[in-house]
């Protein structure tokens, strides 16, 4: 078993393991270097004034007040509108209509949505509201992100419900419970971890969206909690203080980066472990 | 429960059931027209997008789509740079990204000890998790300069003189670009493609692994020759999902991108995608022709996007299996 065949095998099959391990290395890498960046970027600005303070104009210090109230006003808001609309298009999906028609079309289309650009949606809802009303508003960037809700929404809610045991439906019917008394008080609260998992995910999903909000919700230096007003959010202050020439600027703009991300990976690890839960059930 | 649920209650159980039975109707009617709404949704994007795209079309006619020019102040718009660049960093990113991300799925589902599965598995995921913008941040402050010091001029200096690749990787390096921006794609796509794939490779039926271990292959021929063979629809759908991913992303790029409205032969050169162009742009624009260029290569986007995305939905959907992202 020494033959050169046999020992050209194994040296292969050793090249392939070495780039194999080579290339979850560099994923593990960049996951590292970013982060490690933000880390030592962003922690440096981070002091209790951050959260009191409003954007400063340049050249003084200041915080990221107005921008993270604006942040959590519109992705909260928007998560209350979108959720809904995906929670009950996701029922019908996997409750009344599994399966019609319908439904696979839906699907389809949903899982295209799911991944389409999201400054496509931007340019839908300025074509749609910010053209009609003749100015930026923070309802119009509500919509847009509520848009972004929807299909993230939709698509757990169908997937955790179709995991919920017929035979738990089955014996409401058996008792006679109409229909929505047994999606309600049955298929829901079987699956209610997973149906939050997916709210948690959109969540995580829309709080780090910048396109969208560019030509919605516009952007605004200033405290503003007016919703047929320009509001500022994170993403958008740290989008126009990044490529600002003003240090202080560039400075919140990498806290701004480390708070957002941490955020968001931290509602993704938390959605994670609620999914893995359900699905263990 | 409701107190006309008691009032019903009390009036007897006839009335009770066909109250209940109205309310279930509602509820279905609901729940059926949230439904339609998706779709509804979806013809309405493209419906907005096309009546803002017409005065473009109407102006340009097919030649919006092959004209260089992009020039506000005479008002001549053509989406043919948008276009190269998006195409350009999408095969950059794809070239990175798909043989990486099938490296990493060959190593969690074939080499990684059993219990480092997760935590790696989990740890790649996260890179889809971290939001565009800190991406682009991160390209243009940590990466770029990276690569302008120490990665584009050895490029440069070693490719001179061979003839196309000398064009192909020309000075001076900017640091930003077409190659940085396509470099940052394949780091964002990595973890969809690596994902999918890791989930079709597990479907692959171990019994026909281990009869192939059994007659004496190894690891990368089991791989070479069962599982990818096996498996070789899912993982090409998630490459497409992926690169509809790489096409329509547009903060990540708009930082590193460099938006020069031009096609250049290197790939040091600074360009512009669609994205990047109505990411920059839009807010800016004067003038109602402008405007509808800018929603014009929305709409392009849109159509690209979609096709792509169709078709990898189409190829993982044949698998059974529905992919998680």
């Amino acid at each position: 078993m020494t033959g050169p065949l046999y020992v050209r095998r194994k040296l292969v099959n050793r090249i392939v393991t070495a780039c194999s391990i080579g290339a979850a290395g560099l994923g593990l890498l960049f996951l590292f270097l970013v982060l490690w960046t933000l880390v030592t970027h962003g922690f440096a600005g981070l002091s209790f004034g951050v959260f009191t303070h409003n954007t400063p104009p340049p050249g003084s210090a200041g915080g990221l007040l107005n921008a993270i109230v604006g942040s959590l006003i519109m992705t909260i808001i928007g998560t209350l509108i979108g959720t809904p609309l995906g929670l009950f298009a996701g029922t019908y999906m996997a409750e009344y209509g599994k399966y019609a028609r319908i439904t696979s079309v839906i699907r389809f289309i949903n899982d295209v949505l799911l991944s389409a650009p999201s400054i496509v949606v931007g340019l839908f809802v300025y074509e749609i509201m910010v053209v009609p009303m003749g100015h930026f508003s923070a309802w119009a960037g509500i919509a847009a992100l509520s848009i972004i809700v929807i299909p993230v929404v939709l698509r757990t809610t169908e997937d955790m419900l179709s995991l919920v045991p017929g035979g738990l439906r089955e014996a409401a019917i058996a008792l006679g419970a109409p229909r929505w008394v047994v999606i309600a008080k049955v298929s829901y609260r079987a699956a209610l971890s997973g149906l939050v998992t997916g709210v948690l995910l959109a969540v995580a999903r829309i709080s780090g969206e910048t396109a969208p909000l560019l030509f919605t919700a516009l952007n605004n230096q200033f405290w503003s909690t007016d919703l047929n007003a320009p509001m500022g959010s994170l993403p958008a202050i740290i989008y126009q203080f990044a490529l600002s020439p003003y240090e202080e600027w560039q400075r919140l703009a990498w806290t701004g980066a480390l708070l957002i991300t941490f955020a968001v990976l931290g509602l993704n690890a938390f959605a994670r472990l609620l999914a893995a839960r359900q699905r263990s059930k | 429960m409701s107190a006309s649920t008691y009032a019903a209650r009390a009036a007897g159980p006839a009335r009770r059931a066909n109250w209940l039975a109205r309310t279930d109707r509602l509820f279905h009617l609901l729940t059926l027209a949230s439904a339609i709404a998706v779709l509804i949704l979806l013809a309405g994007v493209i419906v907005a997008l096309f009546d803002g795209a017409l005065p473009a079309f109407r102006a340009f006619g097919f030649g919006f789509i092959f004209a260089e020019a992009w020039n506000p102040v005479t008002e001549k718009f053509g989406a043919l740079a948008p276009i190269y660049g998006t195409i350009i960093t999408s095969i950059i990113a794809m070239l990175i990204a798909v043989p990486v991300s099938i490296g990493v799925a060959i190593f969690l589902t074939e080499f990684c000890p059993i219990r480092l599965r997760r935590p790696i598995g989990v740890a790649i995921e996260l890179l889809a998790g971290i939001p565009s913008i800190v991406y682009g941040i991160w390209g243009l402050f940590a990466l770029a300069p990276f690569l302008q010091k120490h990665f584009q001029p050895a490029v440069i200096d070693a490719f001179d003189g061979i003839p196309l690749l000398e064009n192909l990787f020309a000075g001076p390096p900017y640091g930003i670009g077409m190659a940085t921006a396509g470099l940052i794609l394949s780091i964002m796509i990595l973890p969809f493609i690596a994902s999918i794939s890791r989930d079709v490779f597990e479907t692959v039926p171990t019994v026909l692994k281990e009869a192939a271990y059994g007659i004496g292959c190894t690891t990368w021929e089991v791989v070479r020759n069962i599982v990818i063979p096996y498996t070789r629809i899912g993982v090409f759908g998630g490459v497409m999902l992926g690169l509809g991913r790489a096409l329509g992303e547009t903060m990540a790029v708009t930082f590193v991108i460099g938006n020069a409205h031009r096609i250049s032969a290197s790939l040091f050169a600074p360009g512009t995608t669609i994205s990047a162009t109505i990411a920059n742009e839009f807010t800016e624009a004067v003038g109602d022709l402008y405007y509808s260029s800018l929603i014009a290569l929305g709409l392009l986007l849109f159509v690209i996007t979609f096709i792509v995305l169709a078709g990898a939905r189409l190829m993982l959907m044949r698998l059974g299996g529905r992919p998680a992202v």
